[in-house]
């Protein structure tokens, strides 16, 4: 199994964005139309995380002309330019799926404010700091 | 024809240059070696064996270690592989490299052995109605006629032991080689279980 993750290693990319379940993202993805090359942004909740090593992955839904659009981005993927949060949530939970059964107010999520969080809990989040990766066992 | 003996290792995933991710198994192939040559001239044909996978010492018997000269260590595996395309003598060490230009391979192996099963996993039969009174739910249903034949011909598909079977998958699209890990990456899944050998060749049907 080393041999494996000796090979997602070197598919892992270095400073990913750090962000969480529940927070705000925008996803700038490449898109190649024949020669050209322009890049998409897609905003939206991140609801989901899940996957190890390099098949992380992440779901993030929006509400695209009333109707709820979710897409799957693999976070190591090199058509990913960069990833922005744009606002913190605050939620309790590590998968998000009851979103999609709730439609406008009851569907939005607290705002997290960094510093209430820092005063209760003690923990400092610090925006330009790239994903940590797992020290290898 | 190109040979190599490997090993399987397990799955995972990889980015191409375009950035689609691909799957891919991890085929570990560390050094072979041309245990003998076969000419025409002496033996009528021309083969090379191509041996791999050195064995542990407690399992080497005199007269098995006895086919192996001085530098090459007994191996576990010995295939004959008639026309090897590259140019070889005995006591030669392959490695990863002779696949370099190859872009589809085919992967021969054993299957996973699947034990005693019915008819419907093992030949793919559609099996009787779960509802609606039905009695008959995965059963074969009928093996044959009455009195005329009287018996049930042979090779009639019935239920029993599936998989632990040769089995091939040709055409794999070779992902990548990677000479310092020994690795090879291939595209899609390889037939057996984690650690089960494998013979890799260059793909029959597609260059």
């Amino acid at each position: 199994m080393d041999l494996i993750k000796a090979i997602e290693a070197e598919q892992i990319k270095e400073n990913v964005k750090q962000f969480n379940i529940g927070d705000t993202v925008k996803v700038f993805y490449k898109i190649i139309e024949g020669k050209t090359e322009r890049i998409q942004v897609f905003e939206g909740v991140c609801i989901a995380r899940r996957g190890e090593g390099a098949k992380k992955t992440f779901t993030i839904r929006k509400i695209s002309y009333g109707v709820g659009v979710e897409r799957i981005f693999p976070l190591n993927s090199p058509k990913i330019d960069k990833i922005e949060v744009v606002r913190l949530g605050k939620v309790r939970r590590a998968k998000l799926y009851y979103l999609r059964n709730r439609v406008g107010k009851r569907a939005k999520i607290a705002e997290l404010i960094e510093k209430k969080a820092a005063r209760t809990t003690g923990i400092k989040i610090h925006e330009d700091q790239p994903e940590e990766t797992k020290p290898e066992k | 024809m190109l040979a190599l003996i490997g090993k399987k290792i397990g799955m995972t995933q990889v980015f191409d240059e375009t950035g689609l991710r691909v799957p891919v198994t991890v085929v570990h192939v560390d050094s072979n070696y041309i245990v003998y040559k076969r000419t025409k001239e002496k033996q009528g044909y021309d083969a090379v064996a191509v041996g791999g996978i050195p064995l542990k010492k407690s399992r080497i018997t005199k007269p098995y270690a006895g086919q192996f000269t001085k530098e090459i260590p007994p191996l576990r595996v010995l295939l004959e592989i008639k026309d090897y395309e590259k140019d070889c003598e005995a006591g030669e060490v392959l490695d990863i490299s002779l696949f370099e230009d190859v872009k589809f391979v085919d992967v021969r192996g054993v299957s996973k052995g699947k034990g005693f099963q019915g008819v419907m996993k093992r030949h793919g039969f559609h099996g009787g109605r779960k509802t609606h009174g039905s009695k008959l739910h995965r059963e074969p249903g009928s093996t044959g006629q009455n009195s005329s034949p009287s018996r049930v011909f042979k090779g009639k598909r019935m239920a029993g032991h599936m998989g632990h079977e040769k089995c091939t998958v040709q055409n794999l699209k070779l992902v990548g080689i990677d000479k310092e890990k020994k690795v090879m990456l291939i595209k899609g899944a390889v037939p057996g279980v984690r650690d089960g050998l494998l013979i890799i060749t260059k793909a029959k049907k597609k260059k």
